[in-house]
């Protein structure tokens, strides 16, 4: 599709009219996934957010997307056997052209879809780059920071060669001036990996966050991927210094967590006052010489396991305090 | 048979313009009444004064760990009370309703308090709560309905909020139900809230107004300040057993301290013998 014919335009821009209330129509879709058995979990829900974003949310992670004239831009793609079913839903709200996939980091549970939606798309390519690249123009563009790029490539089993970033940066920034906003990719070094991105649309003023920030566990901390805890709590402070709230603590900035519920600044200064606490709490343990044990038996998450902490599953509380302590050791 | 015709049009009429089976007004300046509770709700309850809410080991433990300090962090400055909480404080409240302007039928109920200001919609034509993956408000989604004259308000998707402003956590997971029945110019309130992760029974509690149409609410502003020059990210609390205020309620009131710590226990009349 060519991004500059008017009649394209046009269509687009009456695909963005009746966006809304398609949206309010899959709001109610998504409410009825959200309480149905294991199929209906795998439905994903949509949440208009504010401006040219919405939310979609998928049964263990979130899906940012940003629509517009010039096309759709996406952060993060759901697992690979979620791909069908995440471009399915992205083309409900926008025909216009994807032009630019985000990974946030390397992990599959946000990269799996890249390849499906990345080949859906089509990006801008002229002058040498289409001499020397034939294909260059014949799929999204995938933008991560460059240790997105070392870690899906070097994985064991890597994702097919397809999902990997095809615009990598390795400073503290990139930016996107697309659907007349700036889009502005902030990495945030050793949080959840050491390839963390965070996504700050200015205009529409939501920002993107991904696994730095959940609402529905405690984070977890890829440390055999450069993660570390106070990376995280660096992570979240950053994000409360980007948002802005409007009335009483409230709105303004809008945050779409990696996993769970649509937030804002007081959301992410909850979380991130419970993670500052038990890094007090752990660290004060361990100037006593207290040992691993020790730790986990004084609960030093207690207050907080109600909420966000796990017996089982593939990261439980006993996992995240013995992350903290080796860090901290 | 023309004229029986519009009688019968006319009957018919009439009786739509009635309001749906139990609607009761309760729009009107409400003036609060302290006299339940007063200590707590006005100069404020002490530092480790949990007494008489069943909160759990957790929701204990996030109350000795709460310091005051937290409150001049400037993120946390501007926080209203919660819709649950915020009728305990200076709770001059303004009620008004909302109708379709062609059926004449109840949309919705507003409500707006004084401290801090914050509105509130009850929805009242039928509409479902949004799915939990929506924003969490300090106000919450309140729908109600009419049980007879006594309108039943239910709320969820509440960001996390308190119990007693003392540190004392009600978490964002929690479920509340309102019953305000009006008794001539006196409201009362009955708040239950039922939460997974910090209480082990439902909490309940009261309040109440005085109709008073001389009243007015003024502006509630908030600015945001630095009050004190800290590093980023600070934030203040208690490690467990360094509370420095453990005792102090207890030995004021000459209690045990096992009596002020909480718990659903202290909540019944026997616990006092």
């Amino acid at each position: 599709m060519d991004w500059l014919n008017v009649r394209n335009q046009r269509r687009t821009v009456a695909n963005i009219q009746s966006c809304a209330l398609l949206a309010v129509c899959l709001w109610g879709v998504g409410a009825v996934a959200y309480d149905g058995g294991a199929e209906a979990q795998a439905e994903i829900g949509v949440l208009p957010v504010q401006g040219n974003v919405y939310m979609l949310v998928g049964a263990d992670g979130n899906v940012t997307i940003q629509v517009g004239e010039e096309g759709v831009l996406i952060v993060d793609t759901l697992r690979e056997e979620l791909s069908d079913r995440l471009l399915a839903t992205i083309r409900e709200l926008s025909d216009g052209p994807i032009r630019y996939l985000i990974s946030t980091h390397a992990h599959a549970d946000n990269t799996g879809g890249n390849a499906t939606i990345a080949q859906a798309g089509s990006n801008i390519a002229g002058g040498n780059v289409l001499g020397a690249i034939a294909d260059a123009g014949e799929t999204a563009k995938i933008i991560a920071h460059e240790n997105v790029l070392i870690s899906m490539s070097a994985a064991e089993t890597p994702l097919p060669f397809a999902a990997w970033p095809t615009d990598t940066y390795f400073t503290d920034r990139k930016e996107v001036f697309f659907n007349g906003e700036a889009v502005q990719v902030l990495h945030q070094p050793a949080a959840h990996t050491d390839g963390d991105s965070i996504v700050f649309f200015r205009r529409s003023d939501v920002i993107s966050t991904g696994d730095i920030f959940l609402t529905t566990h405690y984070p977890y901390i890829d440390r055999d991927n450069g993660g570390t805890y106070q990376g995280i709590i660096d992570a979240l402070n950053r994000i409360i210094d980007l948002t802005v709230p409007a009335d009483r603590q409230e709105g303004g900035t809008m945050v779409i967590p990696g996993q769970g519920r649509l937030c804002d600044e007081a959301d992410v200064v909850e979380y991130r006052d419970m993670l500052t606490i038990i890094r007090d709490r752990i660290r004060y343990l361990l100037g006593q010489g207290a040992s691993l044990r020790e730790v986990l038996d004084a609960r030093p998450t207690l207050d907080y396991d109600g909420r966000y902490g796990a017996d089982s599953g593939s990261w439980t509380t006993v996992q995240f305090i013995t992350a903290i302590y080796e860090e901290m050791s | 048979m023309r004229r029986i015709t519009c009688g019968l049009v006319a009957l018919v009429a009439g009786f739509m313009c009635f309001p749906a089976f139990g609607q009761y007004d309760l729009s009107g300046e409400w003036s609060p009444r302290y006299h339940e509770d007063q200590p707590e709700r006005i100069p404020g309850p002490d530092m480790v004064e949990f007494q008489g809410i069943p909160i759990n080991e957790a929701g204990r433990l996030r109350g000795l760990s709460w310091s005051p300090s937290l409150l001049t962090v400037p993120e946390h400055q501007c926080k209203p009370h919660p819709s649950d909480y915020a009728h305990r404080g200076p709770g001059r409240m303004r009620i008004w309703n909302e109708y379709d302007s062609a059926s004449q039928q109840l949309i919705a109920i507003h409500t707006r308090l004084r401290w801090q200001a914050p509105e509130r919609t009850i929805w009242m034509d039928g509409r479902a709560h949004p799915p939990e993956y929506a924003a969490h408000t300090w106000q919450g989604f309140s729908t109600g309905r009419w049980d007879g004259e006594m309108l039943t308000v239910t709320t969820t998707h509440l960001k996390q909020g308190w119990y007693r402003r003392n540190g004392l956590a009600r978490s964002d997971r929690a479920h509340v139900t309102e019953h305000f029945i009006r008794h001539d110019n006196y409201l009362t309130q009955i708040v239950i809230i039922d939460d997974p992760v910090y209480l082990t029974e439902p909490f309940i509690r009261t309040n109440n107004w005085v109709l008073d149409p001389r009243q007015q609410i003024a502006p509630y502003l908030c600015d945001i300040v630095v009050e004190v020059d800290r590093p980023q990210g600070t934030v203040p609390h208690y490690l467990p057993g360094q509370n420095p205020f453990l005792e102090e309620h207890a030995d004021r009131y000459q209690l045990p301290l096992e009596g002020v710590l909480g718990g659903a226990e202290t909540t019944y009349p026997e616990f006092i013998e």
